[in-house]
């Protein structure tokens, strides 16, 4: 994730990240040894839950990385940008982006909620 | 370092416990009590064995999870400190440290170390809420205390409800506990109007939960990790008594 999804991303790396994801996914659910069972107090287990969410929510960070197509916040594609100065595009990506379990495997489905501003104009923030 | 480690075990609460023995190496006399159980645990796992279940979290004496008996005492040989701020350079190389959980009616064992202590939380449910007027926040100056008191509030507020005292008391009482939580409030003008009926219903929850009663021993101020004062539970004591007598 520090690699290919940290803070400047490609898609050239995020695309090599979502294929070392998966294999790391199929690696952890073949050869994961949990100790205890499900039927006692097992912090054990509750670890590996958790390794299993952070899988998951990796994979939804790059997925949604690969699909912006712009620079915005802490999100910076390396190949969308002036100089060094992250650019955004308003006109396509301006919405929160809510993704759809479809199941193992399958492409999540992409819903938007669009950001609606009333009171301020967007703008091209520059720190120059 | 190296430590001959004894540590208790239980199946669960209704499976009797037992010491049992470990060896353990190589071990950084600046890890902390926990990162030792770490690196026993990692062993544990590599060897195909259970590992030691224990409660932690913040792991830099804040939240009051952890809690260990070390060598016979709560949170260990340390002063005012959690089993999590106590550091493996405060035993000697090749020392046997007895590791057991918290031993009270009221805290019974789940697995190993990690003891049921939601009565702590039960007791803190029936205090209730502190009644506030919503709105803007009032002037500051409109509410003076005493800056002795503030004081002393905010030191009984430095309380992390690890249940340490209980586990040091020879009655199992949760007195410095719940008197930590009572005078926090008692000695500030905020929460007067639920004060008495406060002080009421913790201390009966406390007994209701098998707590036992304060006998002025002073295990529980000399164990615990936030340095809670034996004068609280004077206060405590106070504070029943007087809600006992108004709202009769
Ligand atoms: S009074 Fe001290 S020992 Fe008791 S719960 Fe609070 S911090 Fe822990
Ligand atoms: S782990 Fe939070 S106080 Fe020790």
């Amino acid at each position: 994730m520090w690699e290919y999804c940290g803070m400047a991303r490609t898609e050239e790396g995020l695309t090599k990240a979502l294929d070392l994801l998966k294999d790391l996914r199929e690696s952890f659910w073949k050869e994961v040894r949990v100790p205890g069972s499900v039927s006692e107090f097992n912090p054990e287990l509750d670890k590996a839950g958790r390794v299993a969410d952070f899988i998951e929510l990796g994979e939804l960070m790059v997925i949604d990385a690969l699909n912006r197509n712009e620079s915005c916040g802490g999100h910076f594609r390396v190949e969308y940008q002036d100089n060094g100065e992250a650019k955004r595009d308003d006109d396509n990506y301006r919405y929160a982006a809510a993704w759809e379990f479809k199941g193992v495997d399958a492409e999540p489905a992409l819903h938007k909620e669009e950001l609606v501003y009333e009171n301020i104009k967007l703008q091209v923030r520059s720190y120059k | 370092m190296k430590f001959n480690l004894k540590v208790w075990r239980q199946k669960n609460a209704n499976t009797p416990g037992k010491l049992v023995d470990y060896s353990i190496d190589n071990i950084n006399g600046d890890m902390s009590f926990l990162e030792m159980v770490d690196v026993l645990n990692d062993n544990l796992v590599r060897q195909g064995e259970d590992p030691i279940a224990f409660d932690h979290d913040c792991r830099e004496g804040i939240c009051g999870m952890c809690s260990m008996y070390i060598n016979g005492r709560a949170h260990g040989p340390q002063h005012a400190a959690t089993t999590c701020q106590l550091y493996m350079r405060s035993f000697k190389d090749g020392d046997t440290v007895y590791v057991e959980p918290w031993r009270a009616k009221a805290f019974p064992v789940i697995k190993d170390l990690v003891t049921d202590r939601s009565a702590f939380d039960r007791i803190i449910a029936k205090g209730g809420f502190v009644s506030v007027n919503t709105g803007q926040a009032q002037d500051a100056n409109n509410l003076p205390v005493n800056k002795a008191y503030a004081e002393k509030a905010m030191d009984a507020a430095a309380c992390i409800g690890c249940g340490a005292c209980v586990a040091a008391c020879p009655n199992s009482a949760a007195m410095l506990f719940v008197s930590a939580k009572i005078s926090q409030l008692a000695l500030l003008p905020q929460g007067e109007p639920e004060r008495n009926n406060r002080a009421i219903a913790m201390v009966n929850q406390m007994d209701e939960d098998g707590f036992g009663n304060c006998t002025n021993i002073g295990a529980c101020e000399a164990e615990c990790p936030k340095e809670i004062k034996l004068t609280n539970i004077a206060r405590l004591n106070r504070e029943y008594i007087a809600a006992s007598v108004i709202n009769e």
